[in-house]
């Protein structure tokens, strides 16, 4: 079973000429088949932890340890991290001109899966994946992300969780910008792959929204480069009625 | 992580647009104008009247508008007339289907010289020191197949390559249609230009291809006199060469007439790649198309792009419009582009030009990396995809795979 663990994660960004430590000693265990929420408030640290695990060159680890089964993520490579079964769920999803959709998709799901699929069931297999989340197919023809809206890039990104089935899923802030339409096909699609229990799934959020439609089993409140506070979904209860305000504010930053 | 994308975008009601956005990769220029003058400044700012005569061209210092991004002491001589022919080493040969005329012709010959005179010293040393010319015909109202096929291979005798002066003219006459590769590979010191004229109604597609060695220097003017109705298509690939400088150039003979220039570039370390655009709209009602971009990658790797085009008095609903994109792969590039529009009548349909030069975008390297895609992979996705609205354009299978496989081998000269 894929256990994905974090152990007193520090990471750094060089901002205006000074370092800049955000994350201030993470610990974490995600396994396969459980659903972790993460809740903080901005600026606390939630989507620097998302992207230092996938990898992004911006941040540098400088302490801790994070691995998925045993193996050293943090010595891997941006595309090897993702090949070993890590996902990251972009909050702001890039444009890549002159790659349509369909070519993305298959180079992708080829290197993740060490062949590429073949090519009768690939188109089904996509064809049914969109349709599911009610993607026009005219999708497929046009270029990642360009000129998609903001609900379409995360049907986008959530298609790609769908078909390359990770073992470890980070979905940032996936709810934000998204009306309440929008929210329930993405979650549904959340959901449709965490009921196959092959998936161990970190859901960074702000609000406590998503979680009417996804339920966690473990709630993590972050603030401060730290998770402050774990619990079960009630904690997310009490973050709905009494906000951040007693984690800024508290005395609970490091 | 480094965004970067300097624009400049314009269209006829601004007077004078300046540079927008943030910063190229160092060193590189963006600029465009649109000029509304009475007269020209395209023809002012050259620094002698167009002439086949070389001696009328003083020698280039290179501080000239029309040199000043030029590296004159790798011309190999040509532009100051220590460049002695060697007379042989560079191969043409013509491969044409039946109902082409192919003739080797002297320089007395009448056919010669008609869709454009020279407009810088080294265009006008080729025109003044060519011994044959070749011209290629293709007769009223007929249609083609199969392409004419030109190539031209330099082959160095004793490992010294052969200094050239060539002349091509390829001829379409009344609602004629055609398709013509040239193709250029091999090491040679090569001046050449070539003349494309068509008659009324006629459609020629022509692809140059300059696939050079590494040390070749390849210098034309490639002028296009674009009959009444008749619609002229070029495509330009330039991956090879020391130095390949290009002039290609329109004019229309009659109204109604078309012209798209595409062109494709990938500039590797140390070589230097210069396309000098002019579309003179001296007839109404003619369009005009301009697509170029370029891939650049390596130290001192050097493109030029310059986008002259001029929409003179009389060409009233003219429609014009033209693009320069770069995408500059490695730290060390750097690229000149520069659209210039001259618009002497309001009485048009469109008038607008583009430039743009950005670096490699990390961010966009990232996100398809968390796919799973290795680097390299993914810099290939990229750069394919920033080419392949051009490289469609060719519509020859043959040129369009050996295109995409240079790409890929210069891809993998990088990431080597």
């Amino acid at each position: 079973m894929a256990t994905l663990e974090i152990r007193d994660l520090h990471v750094t960004v060089e901002a205006e000429n000074a370092t800049k430590e955000i994350l201030k000693g993470v610990d974490l265990t995600v396994k396969q088949g459980e659903t972790h929420a993460i809740m903080g408030p901005n600026g606390s640290g939630k989507s620097t932890l998302a992207y230092s695990l996938a990898g992004h060159p911006k941040y540098t680890v400088t302490g801790g340890t994070v691995t998925l089964d045993g193996e050293d993520v943090l010595a891997m490579s941006v595309d090897e991290r993702a090949r070993a079964g890590l996902f990251l769920a972009m909050q702001y999803p890039v444009e890549v001109p002159g790659v349509s959709v369909s070519n993305f998709l298959r180079t992708s799901a080829s290197a993740i899966r060490g062949e590429a699929p073949k090519l009768r069931t690939w188109v089904k297999e996509v064809k049914e994946a969109m349709e599911r989340l009610q993607i026009d197919p005219a999708f497929a023809e046009r270029n990642v992300n360009e000129g998609f809206s903001g609900g379409e890039k995360k049907r986008h990104e959530i298609l790609q969780l769908e078909l390359l089935k990770p073992q470890i899923a980070i979905l940032d802030e996936t709810d934000s910008g998204l009306d309440v339409d929008a929210l329930r096909v993405v979650s549904e699609g959340v959901n449709r792959v965490r009921e196959t229990g092959a998936v161990g799934t970190l859901l960074i959020t702000h609000y406590t929204r998503i979680l009417r439609y996804i339920k966690p089993d473990h709630v993590h409140v972050f603030a401060a480069g730290r998770i402050v506070e774990s619990g079960g979904a009630e904690l997310a209860d009490k973050l709905e009625n009494e906000g951040y305000e007693a984690y800024v504010k508290g005395g609970v930053s490091a | 992580m480094t965004t970067a994308m300097a624009e400049a975008q314009n269209s006829k009601d601004l007077r004078q647009a300046p540079v927008q956005g943030s910063t190229p990769p160092v060193g590189s220029t963006t600029t465009g104008a649109i000029a509304v003058a009475a007269e020209s400044t395209v023809a002012t700012r050259m620094s002698a009247s167009p002439s086949f005569d070389v001696a009328d061209f003083p020698v280039p210092h290179g501080r000239e508008e029309e040199w000043r991004f030029t590296p004159l002491d790798r011309l190999r001589g040509l532009h100051d007339g220590t460049a002695v022919a060697t007379g042989q080493g560079v191969k043409v040969e013509v491969s044409a289907p039946d109902g082409v005329t192919v003739e080797t012709v002297g320089r007395d010959d009448e056919r010669l010289g008609r869709a454009g005179v020279p407009v810088d010293r080294v265009a006008a040393q080729a025109y003044s020191s060519f011994e044959k010319a070749s011209v290629v015909t293709v007769p009223k109202e007929t249609v083609l197949d199969t392409p004419v096929r030109i190539t031209v291979h330099g082959e160095p005798l004793d490992g010294a390559a052969a200094t050239v002066y060539g002349q091509l003219v390829v001829e379409l006459g009344a609602f004629a249609e055609a398709v013509v590769v040239v193709d250029h590979t091999g090491d040679a010191v090569l001046a050449a230009n070539v003349d494309y004229i068509l008659g009324d109604g006629a459609k020629l597609t022509v692809v140059s291809v300059q696939d050079w060695d590494d040390k070749a220097v390849h210098v034309g003017q490639h002028n296009a006199l674009v009959g009444r109705d008749a619609s002229f298509k070029s495509v330009a690939v330039t991956f090879g060469g020391d130095l390949v400088r290009l002039n290609p150039r329109v004019a229309y003979a009659g109204p109604g007439g078309e012209a798209e220039l595409f062109g494709l570039y990938f500039t590797d370390q140390g070589q230097h790649q210069e396309h000098r655009l002019f579309v003179d709209h001296n007839t109404p009602h003619c369009k005009s198309n301009v697509v170029y971009k370029g891939a650049l990658q390596g130290e001192d790797a050097h493109a030029v792009w310059i986008g002259d085009v001029l929409i003179e008095a009389g060409a009233e609903g003219t429609d014009t419009y033209e693009m320069n994109r770069n995408l500059v792969l490695t730290d060390g590039a750097r690229v000149d582009s520069v659209p210039n529009l001259e618009i002497e009548t309001g009485e048009i349909v469109g008038a607008g030009h583009a430039s743009a030069t950005g670096r490699f975008d990390d961010e966009q390297l990232f996100y398809l990396m968390a796919r799973g895609i290795p680097e390299h992979e993914a810099r290939r996705l990229v750069v394919r995809g920033f080419f392949a609205e051009l490289v469609q354009q060719i519509g020859l299978p043959d040129v369009e795979e050996r295109l995409i496989a240079r790409i890929e081998e210069e891809l993998e000269a990088s990431v080597a």
